[in-house]
């Protein structure tokens, strides 16, 4: 279960209770964070501002002055406020910490096309790196499998609650995760070998995943059309001529949904010729895509940008002493963002020493090269839930929306402060000075 | 530049020494209006650093310039020794190859490519002094080399030298989960152990017949065993040994093995250090320190914590810090402090970790590691706080001499990364089991 407990560090405040009728919030259920200042990611800052929580939403954020309370309601203080941080690509949950073979549910190396993988069959609510990870102040993480194969799995969209995936995922099924280039060739396996070899039978996939997608909606036309009309008098004639459904494949039938434009392509891609490849298969296959990783992404950023495709940037700190991202820059946050292109930072995939990295600090290091902290803040809250399609639920804090917090004793990127906070669907998930 | 420390060098390798590298320092050079933290000493502000011919002259708030100094405005700068890394595999060098778990007899010197670009980032991060490692994998992986982050063109350019004209350097060994493999490698911590003193016992009775051959003329030496050799200088104390070793029992280990033979260690990683401060503390051992944003990604560094240097800061135990690059990435080594600070460490104590106190672990503290007038004129030039974030090196000095600057493009491509940073650096595969699940 979910941690509930009482901190010795957060006050619980009693306030007297005033009577003005539209500006009350009720004691029961409800839980208030009071912030120096509070970055809701929908307007400017807040200076000495108010977010009242009711029922794991937020009901009121606005300054303290204008707010009022009623009653004895559990207040939570803290220098700076923010919406609690998305980590846009992760694998946490499908890795473990200790990094054995029985907690790595990151790549399945029996194929190179496996879309019907799901992370929400694989996620692991209790893993310690979910904990780890929350008490940064990352409450939604977009996880799934690691990039290496052309088709790795199918991701998910999971909130760091940490008690079954059931309850804590916001999408079971978010992107169809796909890799190009350096990872996707293996020398240990005969097939792909080459990076033609890898888009040849990605392409092929999806060619047949669009007579699939294309079998099933004429199928259930006809069905739609013949429960509209009169039953037909020639039954057998009438039976011959209508298109039948496919079986059920569910490799093709979780493609079909990238076809579909149902949900994205996630293509991890780092190196410009690599990147340009799947530029290429969007227009192609008319399907949305989202750049992953993109270390080279400096170097396109007009055709990205003509595109109109989204980036979940690789971690800043991505280790470039070698292979596909040793062209990777601090700057590219910075180059991106400035040049209009949508950013959202991501904690990545670790096979070693970190086992994860945590996308606070990440960001951090975009924010000390190039971006403002705004900016850098945006491309781990809002930006990110924009990226991910759930800015209807997180990323910033505005009324209606989940009550998702991160609190910090001072800057959240300077590497001496301290998240001391953090609340999810209005409970308090984390405490420990981190 | 004009590396006094290096004459000797120069007397000993003669001309090629001086016609290739030596670059004269002929005219003193004064930093003036910044915040210097010597690291001996409190911060100073508005002070003055005055160098000349590769060494301190001078540090403080009443600094006479001399006439004919040239004078750099430092003002709105923060001053500080340049970083010590006690351990990093930058160069793409390897000591011991597969064939066996112990091999003294291997030297990461002859193995590193002084041209690959990770020592330029490195540079960039404010290192000056490196102790680069062989490795890893083994119970003893060979002999590590300390190096000066000058811009030489050889090995040799950039090898510090002992105070008898030896290569400085230690002696790179590990315990625990990380030399366990198939034979001949040991697969348990027992057998770990006794391969390891089984070879010291070795070298040993080797340095018994050295000895008995040199105060009696009928004794005859025992012929060359470079492996041996290298075991007696550790023996002897002119190695330090440099210990890979993360959980408990096997830093307790390390040091029992280091008090069985009696030779100099520094233990490395230390993991769970956290766990037994005070075992550590009564062993009068030192611990270089690896910080890592979570724990885990082998069994041996489960428990791995921030907290472990401020943990053995309270203990009493001397700490420094270390990159392991490219495990973390040198660019950033300040972090390392920063983030220990953010655990509990004192400030004055983690920045004491990236200079001096690896400066001692490499028994280079008479040369490096504070501004001490003296000291070889190794610093770094910061436009903020050495622990935040927003703060970035803007040059690095080695022996008074510019080896990076953040306002020339080639040394900023290689501080940001972007096309081109990547050339040349040398690909390092991190340990003998890369590619299967780490242990």
């Amino acid at each position: 279960m979910t941690k509930r407990i009482t901190i010795s560090h957060f006050v619980r405040t009693s306030i007297a209770a005033l009577t003005i009728s539209a500006a009350v919030a009720n004691a029961a259920d409800a839980i208030a964070v009071r912030g120096e200042t509070i970055y809701t990611m929908a307007g400017e800052p807040i200076r000495d501002g108010i977010i009242i929580i009711r029922d794991g939403k937020i009901d009121r954020v606005g300054k303290a002055a204008d707010v009022r309370i009623a009653g004895d309601i559990r207040m939570l203080r803290a220098k700076v406020v923010t919406p609690g941080l998305i980590d846009a690509h992760a694998t946490i949950g499908l890795t473990g910490y200790l990094n054995q073979t029985q907690d790595q549910d990151i790549l399945e190396r029996s194929e190179a096309i496996q879309p019907e993988l799901r992370a929400f069959d694989a996620y692991n609510p209790r893993e310690r790196l979910v904990e780890w990870a929350r008490s940064f102040g990352v409450t939604t993480v977009h996880t799934g499998h690691a990039p290496g194969e052309v088709i790795s799995g199918q991701t998910m969209i999971v909130k760091l609650a940490g008690t079954t995936v059931e309850a804590d995922a916001m999408r079971n099924e978010a992107m169809i995760a796909c890799t190009l280039g350096d990872w996707a060739t293996h020398g240990d396996r005969k097939t792909p070998g080459t990076r033609s070899k890898a888009v040849a039978i990605l392409r092929s996939e999806l060619i047949k995943a669009q007579a699939y997608a294309q079998k099933v909606k004429d199928a259930k036309e006809a069905s739609d059309k013949k429960s509209d009309s009169e039953a037909p008098k020639d039954g057998e004639a009438e039976k011959d001529r209508t298109p039948k459904a496919p079986d059920r494949d569910l490799r093709l039938e979780a493609l079909a949904r990238v076809i579909n434009r149902e949900i994205p392509l996630l293509v991890t891609a780092h190196r410009a010729n690599d990147i340009a490849v799947a530029l290429r298969l969007a227009k192609e296959f008319d399907i949305d895509i989202v750049l992953d990783g993109a270390a080279e992404a400096h170097m396109l950023i007009d055709e990205i940008r003509a595109a109109g495709v989204l980036v979940i940037l690789h971690p800043t700190m991505v280790r470039s002493h070698r292979g596909a991202c040793e062209n990777a820059s601090f700057e590219t946050a910075a180059k991106l963002v400035h040049a209009g292109i949508p950013v959202a930072m991501q904690s990545g995939y670790e096979d070693y020493v970190p086992k994860t990295r945590i996308v606070l600090f990440e960001t951090a290091i975009a924010a000390a090269n190039g971006l403002s902290f705004q900016e850098a803040l945006a491309t781990c809250t809002i930006d990110a839930a924009k990226i991910l399609r759930i800015s209807d639920r997180v990323g910033s804090i505005e009324a209606g929306k989940d009550a998702d917090i991160a609190l910090y004793d001072g800057d959240p990127f300077e590497y001496t402060s301290h998240c001391v906070g953090v609340l999810i669907n209005g409970q308090v998930v984390s405490e420990v000075a981190q | 530049m004009k590396p006094a420390s290096f004459i000797r060098v120069m007397v000993v390798a003669s001309a090629l020494w001086a016609t290739t590298y030596a670059h004269a320092q002929d005219k003193p050079v004064a930093f003036i209006g910044a915040t210097i933290i010597p690291i001996d000493g409190e911060p100073i502000t508005n002070a003055t650093l005055l160098v000349h011919n590769g060494k301190i002259q001078a540090v403080g708030d009443h600094v006479a310039v001399p006439a004919g100094a040239e004078q750099i405005d430092a003002r709105g700068r923060f001053i500080m020794p340049g970083l010590v890394d006690t351990h990093s595999h930058l160069g793409g060098g390897w000591g011991g190859d597969s064939s066996g778990p112990i091999q003294p007899a291997c030297r990461i010197y002859d193995s590193i490519n002084v041209l690959d670009a990770g020592l330029q980032k490195a540079q960039a991060g404010g290192l000056t002094t490196l102790n680069v490692m062989p490795g890893s994998g083994h119970l003893l992986s060979g002999q590590t080399i300390y190096i000066k982050l000058n811009d030489g063109r050889t090995i040799d350019d950039l090898a510090i030298r002992t105070e008898d004209g030896r290569i400085a350097g230690g002696m790179k060994m590990a315990n625990g989960t990380n030399s366990q493999r198939e034979a001949p490698f040991p697969g348990t911590r027992a057998k770990s152990a006794a391969l390891v003193r089984q070879r010291f016992i070795d070298a040993l009775a080797y340095r018994e017949k050295l000895m008995k051959a040199e105060s009696d003329d009928d004794k005859d030496p025992p012929d060359r065993d470079l492996a041996l050799e290298a075991l007696c200088e550790v023996l002897d104390g002119k190695r330090v040994v440099h210990f890979h070793t993360h959980r408990a029992d096997d830093i307790l280990t390390a040091i029992r093995l280091s008090q069985e033979f009696g030779f100099k260690v520094v233990l490395h990683h230390v993991s769970e250090a956290w766990k037994v401060p005070d075992e550590i503390r009564k062993a009068g051992v030192a611990c270089s320190v690896i910080v890592i944003d979570s724990p885990g990604g082998k069994l041996e560094a489960k428990d791995l914590l921030m907290t472990t240097g401020a943990v053995l800061e309270k203990a009493g135990v001397p700490v420094a810090f270390h990159t392991d690059d490219p495990i973390t990435d040198s660019r950033l080594f300040l972090r390392s402090a920063a983030l220990a600070v953010r655990a509990g460490m004192s400030r004055e104590k983690a920045l004491a970790a990236l200079t001096i106190e690896g400066a001692k672990m490499l028994e280079l503290d008479q040369r490096i590691g504070t501004l001490t007038p003296g000291k070889d004129a190794d610093f770094i030039v910061l436009d903020g706080d050495p622990l935040s974030v927003y703060t970035h090196v803007r040059r690095t000095y080695v022996e008074g001499k510019l080896v990076f600057d953040r306002d020339n493009p080639q040394d900023d491509l290689y501080a940001v990364g972007g096309y081109g940073a990547g050339e040349g650096h040398i690909p390092y595969g991190c340990c003998l089991n890369h590619g299967e699940h780490s242990r």
